[in-house]
């Protein structure tokens, strides 16, 4: 079964690593195919920034995501730029802090949106102590919320990919992003 | 015929043995100062007591870059002003070979501009002869980036109108750690700075101020060999007298001698460090031939 | 690993044995130098960034008649600006490897963006009659395996080989495997006296044994037209014809050897589709469909753009009906395919510009009317 997904905010949020993680955690612990690609502009912080994952148990041949089934907005831009590609009845999944939810009421009433809110920003700053880990946080909420990746798998790959000794403040971002109750 | 007697009961010059014999005679026309740079190289070198066996010559296009093809040594002979960079990886590839590059004003200082100046940025072991003759010979008497303001070319028939480059003064600048400039009439004085700049473990660039009466010399009035060396002599005004003389005084005047000599630490010793600190190796040398790394 | 095409090319060089990397910041190449920086040092390697793409041409080229596997990467116009000193590279038969990460072009064009504008710059690019050898990955996997081949290629025929990728698998990241052993063309010492040896002569390969500088070989290499020795022979009508020839037949006559392809559902199909790089990837999702559809397609993927598989392509056009070139420029390899197959087959082309791959659907639409 393919599933697409788009994780979009703005540039320094850490969105990209978010989709590595989560392609490693698929492809390298899950031991599913996935395929991470990234799409960026010439600033190197600010403006928008989006990574896309395809995790599939059969082979991967068109890397590129144009209707994700998920749909993961970090920013408010982000989510209006990009709400229109998310297939009918996908999830979303929003920092409800960062976002206007009024503007896409109609949108989600029309489209069956499951909608679901991480508060990864909140919870990075106020739980964690460090507004930079809110991707490793959404990255908890989306295990748990959409299961494209095993709990396991998701903590290796965080494990496999940030800084040698942040590895414990991640795990402890992922996992209270995981205990989000949304 | 009676060419070949005159020259058999001749004395062979003692830096024959460095010269690939059958590639003789050489391009370069009567009067030209490339030999003379040649044979102040050979000089220089024994006097370094450099092996000649671990030399490798590096040129680009020009007269002065057909030098390398007449000496038996192993030698790259380049794209228009790429010598430097060519020399750049040899020498990092293999950091035990004394890596010297001939090239020219045209060659060295306008498409190799850039080269030329990073690497004394760089301060990569390398020797650099350029034989300065304001002009580009290969290709007919164009001006060069070196011409002085009012000579003429084929390209100036009413003279050129822009500043030329003070190559040493520009390699100064850059971070060259040896800089020298003589006229192919110091023949000691050249001989002495290869010597020099061959033993200095960094960039070293020898300019050589040198005549070429085919094409400078006939635009500009300096018709013969001898006039060019002459106006050499008139000219040249050692470094540091003129340090000591007004811009006015030496309108006109080849500035000689030592621009610097301040040793620091080199690019290629740096990179193998480098490598040690990561690996516990030195660098690796003809690992293309090897079957384990 | 789970890692990005421009970072498995550098550890497939570093796999084939490359220990010297010159090369210029470019997007979207950069990651290649940026891994290379980081881990030659760790292999006894060294990397150098250089003033510009020229030079790093001509470092590679240097280092590699120090006696070192050499590589540079670049895209679009660093790639124009290494044209020179790739003919220096042919002429000098020196062994490189060159990373071109192909992105939106003429000129500085889209540089976040994927394209396959550069197939003819990497054919004709310098001046000059040359046959290069060029490969092509869709995958990560591939960015690793060809990177070893075009090191082992590169060594075989002593010419320099491009990586023609582009910026969709450049920067897509996969899983990749990377096995213990590989095999590797090392460089071979003649078994002449130096004395004895000409550097520059037609062995079995057309091309003769490489000695590194420092050897007592004392040869002189040069980019003027040279006789087997070295030497500078720019007179001689014959001497010019016999050089260029012999380097040109040196790839034409292995050509069946260096190329290659793969096939999927070819026997049976109406319709080929032939592309190469990233275009593949639509293009096996969209024979996969229109088969689910009852539309007999099939796919030929073309690893190596040059020297450019003719004999495999007139074979497709004997079995299919119509050819269908699928490339992301506005028809580059499409004239290579009409000139060997246009009396076989008829040929049609879905190019796209802009840096975005192909669409499935669209691909399927044209399919359709055909």
């Amino acid at each position: 079964m393919r599933k697409e997904v788009r994780i979009a905010g703005f540039g320094g949020q850490g969105v990209i690593l978010a989709g590595i993680i989560i392609g490693r955690a698929a492809s390298i612990y899950d031991g599913i195919n996935a395929v991470q690609t990234q799409s960026y502009g010439p600033e190197a912080r600010g403006g928008a920034s989006r990574t896309e994952i395809v995790i599939s148990d059969e082979e991967i041949s068109y890397p590129k995501v144009s209707n994700p089934d998920i749909l993961v907005a970090m920013s408010h831009e982000a989510l209006i730029k990009y709400l229109d590609d998310l297939k009918d009845e996908g999830i979303l999944i929003i920092d409800p802090d960062l976002i206007n939810e009024e503007d896409i009421e109609d949108f989600v009433k029309e489209h069956e949106i499951k909608v679901y809110r991480a508060r990864a920003t909140k919870t990075a700053t106020e739980e964690i102590g460090l507004r930079i880990v809110a991707n490793i946080v959404m990255i908890g909420a989306i295990t748990n919320i959409t299961k494209i990746i095993s709990l396991d798998a998701a903590k290796d790959a965080i494990v496999a990919s940030v800084p040698k000794g942040t590895e414990e403040k991640n795990i402890k971002a992922f996992e209270a992003g995981y205990a989000l109750n949304s | 015929m009676s060419n070949d007697k005159v020259t058999t009961q001749r004395s062979e010059n003692p830096f024959m043995k460095y010269l690939r014999k059958d590639r003789l005679p050489h391009i370069f026309c009567a009067g030209c100062g490339n030999g003379t740079a040649l044979n102040t190289f050979f000089r220089g070198m024994e006097a370094a007591k450099i092996d000649f066996d671990n030399i490798a010559m590096v040129s680009g296009i020009g007269c002065s870059s057909r030098i390398p093809g007449y000496v038996k040594c192993d030698s790259l002979h380049t794209a228009h002003g790429r010598a430097i960079s060519f020399a750049t990886g040899l020498k990092m590839g293999n950091p035990n070979l004394d890596v010297v590059v001939f090239t020219g004003d045209g060659d060295a200082a306008a498409i190799g501009g850039n080269h030329l100046i990073h690497a004394a940025r760089r301060n990569i072991n390398l020797t650099v002869i350029c034989i300065n003759n304001n002009i580009y010979g290969m290709t007919g008497g164009q001006i060069s980036p070196t011409s002085p303001k009012g000579s003429f070319g084929s390209t100036a028939p009413y003279g050129s109108i822009d500043k030329p480059f003070d190559l040493a003064e520009l390699v100064v600048a850059a971070g060259g750690s040896y800089v020298s400039r003589w006229t192919a009439i110091h023949g000691l004085q050249l001989a002495n700075s290869i010597k020099k700049a061959l033993n200095n473990n960094g960039f070293s660039f020898v300019e050589v101020v040198s005549q070429c009466p085919t094409y400078f010399g006939r635009r500009n009035k300096l018709r013969t060999p001898v006039e060019m060396i002459k106006a050499f002599k008139e000219n040249s005004i050692v470094k540091k007298k003129a340090d000591k003389m007004d811009q006015e005084e030496l309108i006109g005047k080849i500035i000689v001698g030592e621009f610097v000599n301040n040793p620091r630490p080199e690019f290629s010793e740096n990179i193998c460090k480098l490598s040690e600190e990561k690996c516990g190796k030195v660098q690796l040398v003809k690992s293309a031939y090897l079957n384990e790394f | 690993m789970f890692i990005q095409g421009n970072e498995a090319c550098a550890r497939g060089a570093i796999k084939a044995g490359c220990r010297f990397f010159a090369g210029y910041p470019i997007t979207p190449s950069t990651e290649v130098a940026e891994e290379l920086a980081r881990i030659l040092p760790n292999y006894g390697g060294s990397f150098v960034q250089m003033e510009d793409e020229i030079a790093a041409l001509g470092a590679i080229i240097g280092a590699s008649w120090s006696g070192l596997k050499v590589m540079t990467s670049t895209s679009g116009p660093g790639f124009s600006l290494m044209q020179e000193n790739i003919g220096y590279g042919q002429i000098t038969e020196t062994p490189l490897v060159i990373i071109n990460v192909q992105r939106g072009s003429p000129s500085t064009g889209q540089p976040t963006m994927a394209a396959q504008g550069d197939m003819m710059q990497a054919r004709w690019g310098s001046h000059g009659d040359y046959e290069p050898i060029a490969l092509s990955p869709s995958s990560v996997q591939e960015c690793f395996d060809f990177t070893i081949k075009a090191f082992n290629l590169s060594e075989k025929y002593r010419v320099p080989v491009i990586i023609l990728t582009d910026e969709i698998i450049g920067h897509m990241r996969e899983k990749i495997t990377i096995p213990d052993e590989v095999k590797v063309t090392k460089r071979e010492m003649p078994q002449e006296k130096p004395e004895d040896f000409l550097p520059f002569k037609a062995d079995e390969n057309g091309t003769s044994p490489m000695v590194p500088f420092g050897e007592g070989y004392n040869i002189h290499v040069t980019g003027l037209t040279h006789d087997e020795r070295g030497y500078p022979d720019t007179s001689s009508p014959k001497a010019h014809s016999k050089l260029v020839k012999r380097l040109c037949n040196k790839v034409l006559n292995n050509r069946e050897s260096i190329v290659s392809v793969e096939e999927e559902f070819c026997d049976d199909a109406d319709i080929i589709l032939i592309s190469y790089g990233a275009p593949y990837r639509s293009v096996s999702a969209v024979v996969k469909k229109g088969r689910s559809e009852g539309i007999n397609l099939g796919s030929l993927k073309i690893n190596t753009p040059w020297p450019f598989p003719e004999s495999q392509v007139l074979k497709a056009a004997e079995k299919a009906k119509d050819l269908v070139v699928v490339e992301m420029n506005l028809g580059q390899m499409v004239h290579e395919v009409e000139s060997v197959a246009r009396d076989k087959a008829n040929i049609h082309l879905i190019s796209k510009i802009g840096g975005e791959l192909h669409k499935v659907e669209d691909i399927l639409s044209k399919i359709r009317e055909l």
